[in-house]
């Protein structure tokens, strides 16, 4: 840890992660905190994965120019970082007549803001685009530049990216006040480390609101709009090859079908103001409505490809916008709060934006010569053919050992999730998969605490599922 | 002394009555065959179970031994035997039926053969 | 790459795939076993409890004792073991079928084989198949995940436990907690009957006090980063009853919800199967309707006793043997469930010899009649004194039941 920090971001979540691998591209000592004991797992681990296409939210809003923007930076970003991502097309669904209108008004958003290939649909057209679509579809809107991508890998590459280029990561991190302390932010966490920073970004995602009164600065609240989601098993019938929207509501873009990256089906989310921060409980109402709705896009879809279900919540703030600006109470504190959707799609140009605030503010931006944007790609069991696995299991043994037979991943995934910092079941389980399958851990679950524990050192009663308070094993015989 | 009780002698699970009688033979009732009778006289006087667990060893391979009572154990000796099981530390090789302790006559054995 | 050739490759070296290759083998064929754990014994492994062996040995045997016999003479044939080895895909290859395993040691193995038989067992059902609504703390285990922890680990993974679903597992494991001092507050069986033995809801509950709510489910699971709690509802008739909601506080959940047939290698290998048993559809020779690839034991239909397994397989060991000496059947007759039966396995039978055949009851009834009957006429009577859902009957049907049946007839076996 250094003296001062030029920059210190607080919340590694997609927004957090793309901020500090954009600064990683310039001379200055940057700092990335995280509360949680690993980046990702907040928000930025539970959504539906989208890169949208640019047609819901019109150009008055700075959501809507970030969303263009970062959309069409990803192609790039995949190419240097190496996560899922797969630009497979959008599809809004209209099955009534009055619906069509709203489709009108979708596609002249799009055009207005760059929508590349958005196209209005006849019923036939929407059939042959997707042949799995209820039959009910009277027509409705194609956006190609849409697509899907996983979205704790997306921030996992960033983070290891930006830390490759000398971003300093803090992890368990909770920010309880920030001081101002000649001329730069003292920043103290609950454990009673601090860090010293002379600018200081909030990217806190749902706490965005407690970390900016920390700061005495604006205040703001984040009201949590809850979404619940099913996940279907890769099998199911009923997986379409573009993402499925309906028309959407005046709060919430609706129920989708969405074909994940690598296979399954998400369904949902819902849309359920909540009090607490940290409910991501799932309802047996909310699930029934998912399917109820999902159903009239996919008819297929049932009840009984369900391999799972889990919650995430939506950062909201009351005018349903972007706030991404210096503060005007403190100085040299910029805000990047009410990221909900299009938050995954617009974060990398919310990275850039981020940037240029904090350069139109007088930060030095030198670009670093020695700048290296790739990461190193860690080979996936399951994608090799045959003769490639043989060349893995050859230059490492562990890749002929399969910790999680429904993904089909090996221990030497598991050992590189582990080498990279993740350390927990959960962190493991978005790096590798394993334990993301039809069986849900129930096959890999003691294999991957062996390993871990092996790998760590750590003891049985520190293994965790998601940090502090979710230990797994209470005792030893 | 009365005992409600399902028999476990055949899967159709008669619901017994053993009571003691004044002159301390026990009677059963509800029973469709003679099992129901001995079981439920067993469980009244002296019931015994096989307790089955697992106790440590010195193999970093097989960190566990299955063992077993060899006999069914009565039911009152279950916790002192499951304790000295707990205290047993078994060196490999062992093999399925070894000795490993015996506790108030009861034997406690290796119910796995483990050569590393 | 090696490519290893045999006469039969068996997937899965438990009790079902160890009985099958050792028959196999017995009649001089050429025989492997692909087992992806440490070693041979399977699901037996870890089932440290007795009640196994009853029919096969006469006698009353944990499962590693049980496994044990097997093991010793699988080691004692010339079977050829290949551990800590995963199939990955069958494919089809020359007039009989190719294996690609992947193994730390030997790397990528293909093994081309006439004949293939799928042993490979089941997986628990979980959490997320039952859509159980709450939050998602660490503290929720599958009964053989948390048996696995346990019996062969040496871990405890919590000390107050709730159990959901009365099946064996589930049972076995609540009488394993409180002999290690931990305490089993309930079992959450949402049946009007416990779906586990007899024997075991009085070894395993009675013995402890541990209440068993029939007609109930576990409605919401409470906790964030640790299991805290779950709430359970009455469901009279299938219908919650909010009402009588309570809640149990714990700091964990095993959840004992039934076995699903392991079948994703079958299915991706073109191997039909049924949702009736959510196993292959097999003939009178346990062949699926992929050519020379056959199925026994869990994979093929969730069985209660092991003893089952081992007789199922040394059957279909025998099948193998005959197909790969040229033998089929002449002629097959169809064979289906009939009322009160849930699933009849095999779907077919051959007139010309002994049949023996394995069924699920839908229904808890003494003094029942198992009715083997064609085009409505009965052919056979044979009581039996007990059935009940939890327990497979197996029967016998014997050639001359089967003489005389035109050649698409259907057989029907029904419980009354």
């Amino acid at each position: 840890m250094k003296g001062t920090y030029d920059v210190l971001i607080i919340g590694a979540g997609v927004s957090g992660a793309n901020i500090a691998r954009t600064l990683s591209r310039y001379a200055l000592d940057v700092a990335l905190v995280d509360k949680e004991c690993e980046v990702s797992f907040g928000t930025s681990k539970s959504n539906s994965g989208i890169i949208h296409a640019a047609f819901h939210h019109d150009s008055r809003h700075l959501k809507a120019r970030l969303e263009i923007q970062g959309n069409l930076m990803f192609d790039r970003l995949q190419k240097e970082l190496g996560f899922p991502f797969r630009r497979c097309g959008i599809l809004v669904v209209a099955t009534h007549n009055d619906e069509m209108k709203a489709i009108g008004q979708l596609y002249s958003r799009g055009v207005e803001n760059g929508s590349i290939g958005i196209e209005m649909c006849s019923r036939e057209r929407m059939l042959q685009l997707e042949p799995k679509l209820s039959p009910d579809v009277l027509g409705g809107l194609h956006a190609p530049i849409g697509g899907i991508i996983e979205p704790y890998r997306f921030v996992f590459c960033l983070v290891e990216s930006a830390r490759k280029n000398g971003v300093e990561l803090l992890t368990e991190f909770k920010v309880s006040a920030g001081r101002l302390d000649d001329g730069a932010w003292s920043v103290s966490a609950e454990d009673g480390r601090t860090i010293s920073a002379r600018y200081v970004v909030n990217a806190a995602g749902l706490f965005a609101d407690e970390v900016s009164r920390a700061f005495d600065a604006e205040s703001f609240s984040i009201r949590p709009r809850k979404g619940e989601y099913f996940l279907l098993d890769r099998s199911t019938p009923a997986c379409p090859s573009k993402v499925l929207f309906p028309v959407p509501t005046h709060n919430s873009k609706g129920v989708l079908v969405i074909p994940t990256v690598e296979g399954t089906v998400l369904v949902g989310p819902t849309a359920q103001d909540v009090e607490d921060k940290t409910d991501l409980s799932t309802t047996a109402e909310q699930l029934e409505k998912i399917f109820d709705y999902a159903k009239r896009l996919v008819p297929g879809i049932s009840q009984a490809d369900v391999i799972t279900s889990f919650a995430g919540l939506r950062p909201a703030l009351p005018d349903e916008d972007f706030f991404i600006d210096f503060s005007r109470v403190v100085p040299r504190l910029v805000q990047v709060a009410g990221i909900q959707s299009p938050g995954l799609t617009a974060s990398p140009a919310v990275g850039e934006y981020v940037k240029d605030l904090l350069k139109k503010a007088g930060v030095a931006m030198v670009e670093k010569k020695d700048f290296d944007p790739t990461i190193d790609r860690v080979p996936r069991l399951r994608e090799a053919s045959a003769w490639e696995a043989e060349g893995l299991i050859r230059g490492d043994r562990a890749y002929g050992n399969i910790v999680c037979r429904c993904e089909k991943v090996s221990e030497a995934e598991v050992v590189a999730a582990i080498r990279k910092g993740h350390t927990t079941l959960d962190g493991i389980k978005y790096f590798t998969r394993a334990g993301m399958g039809r069986c849900q851990g129930g096959f890999c679950t003691s294999r991957v605490l062996t390993i871990l524990m092996r790998e760590t050192g750590l003891s049985f009663d520190q293994i965790t599922k998601k940090g502090k308070g979710s230990a797994i094993l209470q005792g030893r015989l | 002394m009365r005992k409600e009780l399902t028999c476990i002698s055949c899967p159709i699970g008669c619901a017994l009555v053993a009571e003691t009688q004044a002159d301390g033979s026990v009677s059963v009732t509800g029973n469709q065959c003679s099992r129901g009778v001995e079981y439920a006289h067993d469980e009244l006087v002296d019931p015994k179970r096989v307790v089955t667990a697992t106790c440590r060893t010195n193999s970093t391979r097989h960190p566990r031994l299955p063992v077993r009572s060899r006999e069914p154990c009565p039911r009152e000796k279950i916790a002192g035997v499951l304790q000295r099981i707990y205290g047993l530390t078994a060196e490999v090789p062992v093999s399925q039926g070894d000795l490993l302790a015996e506790l108030d006559g009861v034997q406690i054995v290796a119910t796995r053969t483990l050569e590393d | 790459m090696r490519e290893i050739p045999f006469d039969t490759a068996v997937i899965g070296g438990g009790a079902a795939g160890m009985a099958a290759a050792l028959e196999v083998r017995a009649r001089g064929h050429r025989v492997c076993i692909v087992e992806r754990d440490d070693e041979l014994g399977g699901i037996l492994l870890q089932c440290i409890h007795n009640g196994f062996g009853l029919h096969e040995f006469r006698e009353d045997l944990t499962g590693p004792e049980y496994a044990g016999r097997a093991i010793r003479e699988v080691a004692e044939s010339e079977i050829t073991i290949f551990t800590r080895t995963t199939v990955s895909e069958i494919a089809s290859h020359g007039g009989g079928r190719e294996l690609t395993c992947y193994s730390a040691e030997n790397g990528v193995v293909k093994i081309a084989s006439r004949a293939i038989v799928l042993a490979m067992g089941c997986r628990e059902r979980n959490r997320g198949n039952l859509r159980i609504p709450g939050s998602r703390p660490a503290g929720v285990f599958t009964a053989g995940l948390a048996q696995r922890l346990i019996n062969m680990e040496g871990y405890v993974p919590g000390r107050d436990f709730v159990i959901i679903g009365s099946g064996d597992i589930g049972l076995i494991m609540a009488r394993r907690l409180q002999w290690l001092g931990c305490r089993v507050h309930a079992v959450i069986e949402i049946m009007p009957y416990p779906s586990g033995l007899t024997r075991n809801i009085v070894q395993c509950l009675n013995d402890f006090s541990i209440p068993l709510y029939l007609n109930h489910v576990v409605s919401r699971i409470h906790g964030s980063g640790r299991v805290t709690g779950v709430d359970v509802t009455p469901v009279p008739g299938g219908v919650p009853n909010p009402a009588g909601e309570f809640h149990i506080p714990c700091d964990t959940i095993l959840l004992s919800v039934g076995l699903i047939p392991e079948n994703e290698l079958s299915k991706a290998a073109g191997v039909e199967i049924t949702t009736e048993t959510n196993g292959p559809v097999v003939d009178a020779t346990m062949m699926t309707s992929a050519e020379g690839i056959f199925a026994t034991g869990n994979v093929l239909h969730v069985h209660d006793l092991v003893d089952n397994v081992t007789e199922e397989s040394r059957l279909t060991g025998g099948f193998v043997a005959d197909y790969l000496a040229g033998l089929r059947p002449a002629r097959q007759i169809r064979v289906r469930p009939g009322s009160n039966v849930r699933s009849i396995t095999p779907a077919r039978v051959d007139p010309l010899r002994a049949n023996r055949l394995y069924l699920r009851p839908l229904i808890v009834k003494n003094n029942a009649a198992l009715v083997l009957s064609a085009g409505g006429r009965q052919i056979r009577r044979i009581m039996k004194s007990h059935v009940q859902p939890s327990e497979m009957i197996s029967v016998n049907l014997r050639a001359v039941d089967l003489a005389d049946l035109a050649p698409d007839t259907v057989l029907e076996l029904s419980i009354t």
